[in-house]
């Protein structure tokens, strides 16, 4: 049972040194109470109050790192059960699975997939995650040359799966980096949590009865040492999982269960055999509290949809995406095409440069840094106003680019195009539309 | 063990169409698909895209499937509801756009009773959300279909007195649409309901955005207004939700954009499917109870998910 920050007030020191951080020890109480600081922060601590409160303060939700370096997924830690309430912070992974009993060519195949599905958009790498290598032949030989096939083709984290220790015991021995053994079930769970310990890797902890299931068998997996869990409920529906990982996300962090304080694993590629359906259930997971979701396809076409469905919902919604300050041409633009200003808010950049592209008029997109504020919440900020916009123009090089000298301003300022004009000397500043919607009309009808 | 969550509110039943085929709305007692703590009395509805003039930039993958009645609205109203067994349709008056065609709202109201008497599914009618032309345009339709309790939008806060009183006046239901902020969906209904629309003749039209283009912020609104509706019990947000995702998913770029073009995106159509299709599962979770779609196999898709989580 988890301590209230009053519990937890009576084990501090209640000096209100501040050395935390924080003005008060109650103050402190509280955080850790929320998961939002970190007992170490207090210098200060008795050995008897730091092992009353480990337990206690440790965060609702564990952050588990599977694999190193550059390739590194980080899973859990989530704090909230929905993103309006702060943020979801680590991003759920993609796991692409491949089975030791098909065939090279369909191996290759997928192998493919996870280094060719790979997108930049708005500045971020949108990539797969994890590799998923499963003992379907029973073969430790088998599944060890797949294991170095997939290990030859990629760098990713791999997950290890087999309910034999033998086989992952094999398997572990070809795979040097710490990655994700799947895993510990009620029969099994001690030979797997040493295997766990003795490789260092993240261990799955899968149950044949949902959050019941878990309840009972991650404790005792707790008792053997092993502190990076991932928990699967085990349903192969979508119906029961969803409800699994609702009340697994309440669970920790509402109710406070230490059981489910880990994060989660979870199979479209077992709850359906139509591609399109599976990546639905995995956008499905991605907006509903799956922390790895393992799918037996990537192809592009479903890759791409569904990264940028991750990409939006674990967006901060207290900072908004942004896209860099500069000149975007967009089709061919020459120098006597459109000339259009507006600010680096991702979802303005998205629509805007939208609908010039389908306006099929070559243009050229200034986008000004106003950290990421939309047109209107820029300037009432004061960032988006004439004395800035004007050096920006300036500096841009945009000079060089076209022989005219007509800015184009979003509608909704038109109230400072007077102003925008004598700032900017030289150039004559236009009122676009006021809706997006309007551009390609305007440009078609848009003359230098 | 307790990890549910109790509620207090219900999402309101809205009844939209006449007869055999009048769909019912809404109803819900928990968040969207979690009936292992609450109530979801019925499945929400696909409504189809119906334009009342060809239009000018729907990508191939959307064209085809309707090219042999695109510029006839009656046929293919009727495509939609005999081929694809669409729940409703929604017919989108885009030729009174000013900056487009600009039909006329007569004109405009002929097409709507040419469909409204052609079908017998419940019909959505929708303006270009140009607010004054909208005001004549919506008008003239509520009269146009009088005694098919269609639901008609956008009713916005510029111009709700015209809109919503046509809605009244002619027995059709309103979509009250704001800009994607929940106090604002919230002040629109308090001003719709004072006019004297009742509260269960409304739908709230959030602004749906495509999946990366926005979908992050409807879904967020979406989320905020359910919680207000059920945990909350907060009367004004308890209305259920329309989304107009073909509309939006349609001309993102990434499903515009053809397989030659950028094979690195991977086969043209099934991405724009895909695109339609996550976009809708998105809304569908966060709380959407009428899906306004195009293509029809994200449709069907859509269903087939519908149906898992059933």
């Amino acid at each position: 049972m988890a301590l209230t920050g009053i519990d937890i007030f009576k084990l501090l020191p209640k000096t209100n040194c501040q050395e935390c951080g924080v003005p008060t020890c109650l103050a402190f109480a509280m955080k850790l109470a929320a998961g939002q600081a970190e007992l170490s922060s207090c210098p200060h601590l008795s050995d008897d109050a730091k092992a009353a409160l480990g337990e206690a303060s440790a965060p609702p939700i564990r952050l588990v790192t599977m694999g190193s370096g550059d390739d590194a997924f980080k899973a859990g830690g989530e704090l909230v059960m929905f993103r309006h309430d702060k943020t979801f912070f680590n991003p759920c992974g993609y796991a692409l699975l491949i089975d030791d009993t098909s065939g090279a060519s369909e191996i290759d195949g997928k192998l493919k997939q996870v280094n060719e599905s790979h997108f930049v958009r708005v500045e971020q790498d949108l990539k797969a995650d994890m590799v998923a290598v499963k003992c379907s032949s029973g073969k430790p030989e088998t599944f060890v040359e797949i294991i170095e096939k997939v290990k030859a083709a990629t760098s990713l984290p791999l997950i290890l799966m087999s309910d034999n220790p033998e086989v992952i015991h094999a398997g572990m021995a070809v795979n040097g980096e710490a990655p994700l053994i799947y895993g510990a079930n009620k029969d099994n769970y001690e030979k797997m949590a040493d295997l766990a310990k003795t490789h260092k890797t993240a261990l799955a902890v899968i149950s044949d009865n949902g959050i019941d299931g878990l309840n009972d068998l991650v404790p005792k997996i707790e008792a053997l040492g092993v502190k990076d869990l991932v928990l699967d409920p085990g349903y192969r529906n979508p119906k029961e999982t969803l409800q699994s990982l609702v009340y697994m996300r309440r669970g920790a962090l509402v109710k406070k269960i230490k059981a489910f304080g880990y994060p989660t694993i979870a199979f479209p590629v077992e709850e359906t055999s139509d591609e399109m359906m599976e990546t639905l259930l995995a956008g499905l997971y991605t907006c509903k509290y799956g922390s790895i979701i393992v799918v037996g396809n990537l192809k592009p076409q479903y890759a791409l949809p569904l990264y940028v469905l991750r990409q939006n919902i674990y967006t901060d919604p207290q900072r908004p995406m942004q896209v860099k300050q500069g000149i975007y041409p967009i089709g061919t633009p020459n120098e006597n095409s459109p000339v259009l200003v507006t600010t680096n808010f991702s979802l303005t950049y998205f629509i805007v440069t939208g609908e010039v592209e389908g306006s099929r008029v070559p243009a050229w997109m200034l986008i000004q840094d106003v950290e990421g504020l939309s047109v209107m919440t820029a300037w009432a900020a004061g960032k988006f106003v004439p004395e800035k916009i004007a050096p920006f123009i300036k500096g841009s090089g945009i000079e060089e680019k076209v022989k005219h000298r007509k800015l184009v301003i979003p509608g909704y300022l038109s109230q400072m195009s007077g102003e925008l004009d004598d700032e900017l000397e030289g150039w004559k500043v236009e009122v676009g539309p006021r809706e997006a919607a309007d551009l390609p009309a305007f440009l078609k009808a848009w003359s230098a | 063990m307790e990890v549910k969550e109790t509620y207090n509110g219900t999402i309101r039943e809205v009844t939209l169409g006449v007869g055999d085929k009048a769909v019912v709305v809404g109803g819900e007692t928990a968040l969207s698909f979690y009936t292992f703590e609450g109530v979801m009395p019925r499945k929400p509805v696909i409504a189809f895209d119906v334009y009342d003039e060809e239009p000018a930039d729907w990508p191939a993958p959307v064209v085809e499937p309707y090219k042999d009645v695109l510029g006839d609205p009656v046929k293919w109203a009727l495509k939609c509801q005999n081929e694809y067994g669409a729940d409703m349709i929604c017919l989108q008056l885009v030729s009174t756009n000013p900056t487009g065609t600009n039909r006329g709202a007569e004109e405009a109201a002929q097409t709507v009773k040419a469909v409204a008497d052609a079908i017998d599914i419940p019909m959505i009618v929708y303006g270009t959300a140009n607010v004054e032309k909208d005001t004549e345009v919506l008008a003239k339709a509520a009269e146009a279909a009088q005694g098919k309790n269609v639901l008609m939008g956008p009713i916005e806060e510029d111009n709700y007195k015209t809109i919503a009183a046509a809605a009244l006046g002619f027995q059709q239901a309103g979509a009250t649409h704001s800009p994607i902020d929940v106090n604002m969906a919230k002040q629109l209904n308090i001003l719709a309901t004072q006019l004297g629309l009742n509260a269960d003749r409304i739908i709230i039209d959030p602004t749906t955005g495509a999946l990366g283009y926005g979908l992050e912020y409807v879904y967020s609104v979406m989320e905020r207004l359910r919680l207000a509706a059920l945990t909350q019990n907060d009367s004004m947000t308890q209305m259920p939700i329309i989304n107009t995702i073909g509309k939006e998913v349609w001309k993102a770029k990434e499903v515009k954009v053809s397989t030659e073009e950028e094979p690195a995106w991977g086969d043209a159509e099934t991405r724009g499917i895909i695109w339609e299709a996550m976009t809708a599962i998105a809304l569908l979770m966060a709380g959407s109870d009428i899906l306004v779609m195009r293509h029809p196999k994200a449709v069907e898709l859509t269903r087939d998910f519908m149906a898992l989580m059933a």
